[in-house]
Formats: C-alpha cells, sequence, structure tokens
C-alpha cells in the first residue's frame, strides 16, 4: 500500500510541476518568488500527508464495504456483535495525534519563514490601495503614484532587492493575489497590512483581488511587472518625469481640464488632481485599463470613456456623455500620455 | 365480545373522523399545532421548499460559470445569487431540517411524550418560518426609495464595511440582517428545547451513558447553538445600529473595524458548520449499524469525540482569516486548533469503519447514502487539513478550492445524511413502506 502511494504522490507531482513557469498562466505550483516557493514546498508536503491517508482510509472504506456486504447465500444470522477495543481506539487516535504534530511543526516553520522575515536596507517599498475595483501603487521612496500594473526589479540571488508591500484600502476589503509570487494578504479599511516579494525571474505575472469587493470583483485584476534592474530604473525615471504637453493635443487636454475628469483623476502637471480614480500622468505606460478589463488602446479607451459598463458593468466610473468630436480629441490627449 | 371488538377497533372510526374534518380545519390544526410530530414534519418540509429554492439559484449560477464570458445574468445578479444560495442553505434548509429530524426523534429516542416546551418549540418554528420569508422578501422590498438592488449581495459572510450605508444603499442588506435575526431566535429557541428535552425529559433508567447515539449528538448541536447563534444575532443588531442610529462597530469610514465583524461572522461561521454537520453524524451513527447488522463500534468513544469537536471547534474561528494580517503566533495558535479538530473526527470515522467491520452490511438506499457521506467526508477533512495549513490557504484561500472543501462537507455530510434519513424514516413516519 505504501508503494502504491508513494506512486500515486510522485505521479501527481510530476503532473503538478511539469508546466514550465509561464508568468501568464497563475500557477501556485510553479513559484518564482521565496514567499511562494516556501508555500509550495509546504503544499507539497501536506498533500503527500493527505495523500496518503487517502489511500489507506478509502482502501478500508472500499474493503469494508466489498467484503463485508451481505452474500445472496447469506444465512440470515447476526455477525459476531463487538461493542468496541480499547487498544484500537488508541490506535486511531495516537496516530492522528502524531500525524497532526508533525504537520503543525512544518507550518508553523513556514509561517516564521514568511510572516517574520527581514529586509535588506535596499528593499523596494511600494503602498498599495486597494480601490472598488482598482489598484493604486504609490512609490514612496521615488514620489510618484501609478495604478494596476505594479513593476518591481528582479531579485538576484546573491543580491537580493526583495520588494516590500504595504497594503491599506480606501474602501472595502480587498485582497492582494499574485499565486506565483506569494500567497494573498487582504487589504483592510483602518488597518496596515504588509507583504513581500523576491521574485527571480522576469516577466509579467498576474493576479486578482481575491476577496469580495462589491459589484465588479471579477474584473479587478492585477498584473505585476518583473523588470531588470536597469529597464526598472528606466521606468522609474520615465514615471517621474512630468506629464507630455503636446500641441496637437490642446483641445483634448481643455476638454480634459473643464470636465469632471479633474475630480477623480489626476495628471501631473495640470489642474487635474482628483484622487478617486486612478493616476493617468503616464497612462500610456500601461499594458492595460480599468484593472486589466481591457487592453490599453486608443480603441477601448475611447469606448472606457463613452460608456464604462459596456467593458466593466458595475464600473464607479460614469459615461462622460461628450459629443463625438470631443470623445475623439479627449482620447487623442489621452494617447499623448506616455 | 361486541364490547371488546368496539375497544380493540377505534382506529378506523377516528380515522374516518379525520379524513371528514373539512380542509381548513386540517390546515388550521397545522398552524396552531404544538405536537413535536408536526412540527418536525413542518420544518423538513419547510427546509425542502427552501432547498428547491437554493439549488434553483445554484444551476444559474453554474449555468453563469458554464463558459467564460458569459452574459447569463448580470453581475449584480451573480452577486445576489451567490449571497441568497449560501444564506439560504445554512440557515433555510440546514438548520430547519436537522431541527425538524431532533424534533421528531429526540423526544421518541429518549422516551419522552414530547419536548420540553411544545409552545416554544411552535414559537420556534414559526420564527424560522417568518425569517425565511423576511429574506426572500427582499426582492420586493430591497429597493424601497433608493431604486437600489433587490436581493442581498453582500455574501453569505457580509464582510464589512461593504454592509454599511455607503456601500449597500436601499433596503436589501437589512432583510438580510433582520431575516437572520428573527430566524437565529428561532434556533437558540429550539436549540433550548432539545438541550432541556434531552437532559431532563428521559424516560426512568435511560441515563446518560444508554441514551441513543443520535440524541447524544443533537444535544452537542443544540448546546453549540446556543453559544455561537448569539454572538451572531449581537452583531446583526450592531450592524443595524450602525446602518440606522449612527453607532460605528463596523463603519471603518468612521472609524469603526471591519476585523471585529470578520471575528463575530466566523465565531459563530465556524462552529456553525459543525452545527450542521454533528447531526449528519447522528443519522449515520443510526443508519451505518442498522444496515451492517451491528452495534455501533466505540460507543463511549464516539460520545466523547463528538463532545471534544464541540469544544475544540469553538476555538478554530481565525482559520478563516488566515489573510487578514495576523501575527504568526495567533496563526499558528489557529493552525493548531484546526489540525486538532481532525483528531476526534477521524476517530468518528474509523469508529463508522469498526462498525462496518467484520458486518453484514446490507447496501440498502439509507446505506448506500451512508457510505458515500463518509467517502466524500473523508475528502472534505483532508481538504481542510490542506486549508488548515496556513501557508497553503494563503494560496487556497477564497478560492474554489474553498467552495469545494465547503461543499464536500455540507452535501456529503449533510445533504447525503438528510437523503439517507429521509428514506431511512419514511415508513416511521407515514406508516407506509
Amino acid at each position: 500500500m505504501c508503494c502504491l502511494a508513494a506512486l500515486c504522490l510522485s505521479v501527481a507531482e510530476a503532473a503538478i510541476a511539469a508546466p514550465g513557469a509561464d508568468p501568464a498562466i497563475p500557477n501556485i505550483f510553479t513559484p518564482a518568488s521565496t514567499p511562494a516557493d516556501s508555500v509550495y514546498h509546504l503544499s507539497l508536503f501536506v498533500l503527500e500527508v493527505c495523500a496518503a491517508i487517502f489511500i489507506v482510509v478509502f482502501s478500508l472504506l472500499a474493503y469494508s464495504v466489498v467484503k463485508f456486504r451481505q452474500r445472496a447465500s447469506d444465512d440470515g444470522r447476526e455477525p459476531p456483535q463487538i461493542y468496541g477495543s480499547n487498544q484500537m481506539e488508541l490506535a486511531w487516535t495516537v496516530i492522528p495525534v502524531l500525524i497532526v504534530v508533525v504537520l503543525f511543526l512544518a507550518t508553523a516553520r513556514v509561517i516564521h519563514a514568511v510572516e517574520d522575515a527581514r529586509f535588506p536596507p535596499n528593499a523596494i517599498e511600494v503602498t498599495t490601495v486597494g480601490h472598488q475595483f482598482w489598484w493604486e501603487f504609490q512609490y514612496p521612496q521615488e514620489g510618484f503614484v501609478t495604478a494596476n500594473e505594479l513593476h518591481v526589479p528582479v531579485s538576484d540571488a546573491k543580491q537580493p532587492t526583495p520588494t516590500h508591500i504595504t497594503l491599506l484600502s480606501a474602501d472595502t476589503d480587498h485582497s492582494f493575489w499574485v499565486p506565483m509570487l506569494a500567497g494573498k494578504t487582504d487589504l483592510i479599511p483602518n488597518r496596515t497590512n504588509s507583504m513581500w516579494i523576491d521574485p527571480h525571474e522576469t516577466g509579467t505575472y498576474v493576479g486578482q483581488c481575491a476577496q469580495y469587493c462589491g459589484v465588479q470583483h471579477a474584473k479587478m485584476l492585477l498584473r505585476v511587472v518583473v523588470e531588470s534592474r536597469a529597464d526598472f530604473d528606466k521606468w522609474i525615471a520615465g514615471q517621474r518625469a512630468p506629464a507630455q504637453v503636446a500641441d496637437s493635443v490642446a483641445r483634448g487636454r481643455q476638454i480634459f481640464e473643464t470636465t469632471a475628469c479633474v475630480n477623480c483623476h489626476t495628471i501631473a502637471g495640470t489642474d487635474a488632481k482628483g484622487k478617486f480614480g486612478p493616476d493617468l500622468t503616464h497612462l500610456m505606460s500601461r499594458e492595460t485599463i480599468a484593472a486589466g478589463a481591457a487592453l490599453n488602446n486608443r480603441a477601448d479607451l475611447r469606448q472606457w470613456i463613452k460608456d464604462p459598463e459596456v467593458l466593466k458593468p458595475g464600473s464607479l466610473m460614469p459615461a462622460m456623455q461628450l459629443p463625438e468630436q470631443d470623445l475623439d480629441a479627449l482620447t487623442d490627449y489621452l494617447v499623448s500620455l506616455r | 365480545m361486541s364490547n371488546a371488538e368496539s375497544v380493540l377497533g377505534p382506529m378506523p372510526v377516528s380515522a374516518a373522523r379525520e379524513g371528514a374534518k373539512p380542509f381548513f380545519d386540517q390546515v388550521h390544526e397545522w398552524i396552531v399545532t404544538v405536537d413535536h410530530k408536526k412540527l418536525g414534519l413542518m420544518y423538513i418540509i419547510y427546509g425542502i421548499l427552501f432547498l428547491v429554492i437554493a439549488g434553483l439559484e445554484a444551476t444559474v449560477m453554474r449555468i453563469q460559470l458554464a463558459i467564460p464570458h458569459n452574459h447569463f445574468v448580470s453581475p449584480q445578479v451573480f452577486n445576489q445569487l451567490f449571497t441568497m444560495h449560501g444564506t439560504t442553505m445554512v440557515f433555510l434548509v440546514g438548520m430547519p431540517i436537522l431541527f425538524g429530524f431532533a424534533n421528531y426523534l429526540a423526544p421518541l429516542m429518549i422516551g419522552a411524550r414530547d419536548m420540553a416546551f411544545p409552545r416554544l418549540n411552535a414559537f420556534s418554528f414559526w420564527m424560522s418560518a417568518l425569517g425565511g420569508i423576511i429574506l426572500y422578501f427582499s426582492y420586493l422590498g430591497g429597493p424601497g426609495l433608493y431604486g437600489a438592488g433587490s436581493a442581498p449581495d453582500v455574501g453569505w459572510f457580509a464582510y464589512a464595511p461593504l454592509t454599511s450605508q455607503a456601500f449597500s444603499p436601499g433596503h436589501s442588506t437589512d432583510y438580510w440582517i433582520i431575516g437572520l435575526l428573527v430566524s437565529g431566535v428561532g434556533s437558540i429557541g429550539t436549540a433550548l428545547n432539545i438541550v432541556t428535552t434531552v437532559l431532563c425529559m428521559r424516560c426512568p433508567g435511560m441515563t446518560l451513558g444508554r441514551m441513543p447515539l443520535f440524541a447524544w449528538l443533537n444535544l452537542v448541536m443544540s448546546a453549540m447553538v446556543l453559544i455561537v447563534v448569539s454572538p451572531l444575532t449581537a452583531a446583526q443588531i450592531m450592524l443595524l445600529l450602525d446602518r440606522y442610529l449612527g453607532a460605528h462597530f463596523f463603519d471603518t469610514q468612521a472609524g469603526g473595524s471591519a476585523v471585529i465583524w470578520m471575528h463575530f461572522f466566523w465565531i459563530f461561521g465556524h462552529p456553525e458548520v459543525y452545527v450542521l454537520i454533528i447531526p449528519g453524524f447522528a443519522v449515520a451513527s443510526e443508519i451505518i449499524p442498522v444496515f451492517s447488522r451491528k452495534p455501533i463500534f466505540g460507543y463511549s468513544i464516539m460520545v466523547a469525540a463528538t463532545v471534544a469537536i464541540g469544544f475544540v471547534s469553538l476555538g478554530v474561528w481565525a482559520h478563516h482569516m488566515f489573510t487578514i494580517g495576523m501575527t504568526s503566533y495567533a496563526n499558528a495558535f489557529f493552525v493548531a486548533s484546526t489540525m486538532a479538530v481532525g483528531v476526534p473526527t477521524g476517530i468518528k470515522i474509523f469508529n463508522w469503519l469498526g462498525t462496518m467491520w467484520g458486518g453484514k452490511i446490507r447496501l440498502t438506499i439509507p446505506m448506500m447514502f451512508c457510505i458515500a457521506f463518509l467517502f466524500q467526508f473523508l475528502i472534505a477533512g483532508l481538504t481542510g487539513i490542506m486549508l488548515a495549513a496556513a501557508p497553503f490557504d494563503w494560496q487556497l484561500g477564497n478560492s474554489y478550492f474553498v467552495v469545494a472543501h465547503f461543499h464536500y462537507v455540507l452535501i456529503g455530510g449533510l445533504v447525503f445524511t438528510i437523503f439517507a434519513a429521509l428514506y431511512y424514516w419514511y415508513p416511521k413516519v407515514t406508516g407506509r413502506m
């Protein structure tokens, strides 16, 4: 029976660990960061123990149903009436207790390693604020704000640069979950939580809000762009630069600054200083809009301004009710914000 | 001789008189009844009615989820569906049906003429019924004057601050609160009744150590209801105060705490799972020995394991909160307590296997449901151990893994044993095989 268990486990492990780490397909069994890796190893151990217990108990159940079923040739006499056995009770109490102790110790070790980790002084600090239904990312060390796509440097084994993420919420509960980088941690109003990641490989890792937060919780997606240090520094420099100003889109800019857009959105260097919606200073540096609900291209952006309900029902952004030519001019302006 | 015959044969006369009663008199009799058997049947029928409604809600959800980017229902309606399905199954299906069986069977098993407080029994049933009606009235009354959404859409766990006026305008959340408040009063009343009946109304000679396991397990379940429904009721009142009288218990915009709601909800919510599952164990503990043709294996250990589950399950609630950023010590404590529940639960499974071992198992419908229960509950327990490992839960929590685990527990543990009980006691209740 033990050989059978071992065989099943090795097949199962091969099945879950086989595919290469594709960051676009979130998978808790292809970790790319230390916290996710610790959880992965613990999960394999727990799965092995549970699979072994399953095989033993299921075999006993199947055996007793088959072996002790009433036969057609049964003489109708009662089977031996057994009321219990203290030795048996002791055995199936002590063995589970030992299993639980082992599982607890293994678990406590990982809890300590992930939750009580210390950070080197060069750790990147990011503050994440959950909103209905998008993510705000503040880089306090650099002094800028972006949305929905978190950029972090890859962490070298020799010189680790982990990212320490402080989690806050502006409205309801949310949860930050990028399965290949770390387990989830909630963003709760009036409470400061934190987590950390140290991605080992570059790529765009996808995740999503993992705590029901209202109507459009399902389309509160999340991207973490892991870049080489050089690319990350370049991105930082781009984000710190002032917003682009081009005369060709002055009309669109004027529309932006004279409509309700400014109440919710910020564009650095303009009068738009709203904080309710995402910062648009470098809008076109992002791959998606509406927290991953649509691609960030001209057509989707125009549709988003015209009527967000089409792309993301329940979004808190109102339809702007602009005339068609104003809509075009405004879209031109936004597309210029690189 | 003729006298004797008439004495021996009153049944047909009485039956004829019964049948002759006008329809409204019969209905009236059921409405004003304080008889534990009638109330038990009403609980069960009420629960089956809502089982159909909650099943339809689940069906619509599964149609929506059948293909990606489906537009069968809107996000708003989907959120209402999972809220109503969860709330209905726990409060209007699970609890009423298990109270129904306890009401019908516990007095018969311990040799009592009726429940200890027949009028409280009727009152409790009608409070539960009213709670269900209030919850479903939200489809009509929910929009209120605001024109907001109809049925509640805050999840069955109703996390703050999504339930505050700012995020849930209209009355739908109020119907959720008041519906559960009212049915909670009914649950507490019936639980009190079962505890009193089992402790005080046993016939002479029926000591606690000789009591059928069914009565024992329902005693433990009822004691747990008394302990755990009260915090939920208190939290519902606090939430109403928040919404209408400007209190700030859970209103985070005014400095309240969302985490306090989680604690209140799960100190109810987790033991509630055991409240639902222990009567399932009770049914299995009656049926498995009968169709194995052997007495239950380890009676006193079964009782001890159930009482242990009852106590330990009161200290595990924050395993629903592993992701809220508790300290490593708090997380470790709840890992230990949660895994510890696995031990008495495992003992129970082994004792049922011990009952079947060496027996002559008759594979009748109730027995097959019980075997399916053992299989599903094994998976439920093992996935529970996986979720109890806090770091693994950081990945699995709030995903479909949890939904699957929970449904293994409650479909395998509760619904299958309810089906087993319906088949097993149907002849007893109706007089027809």
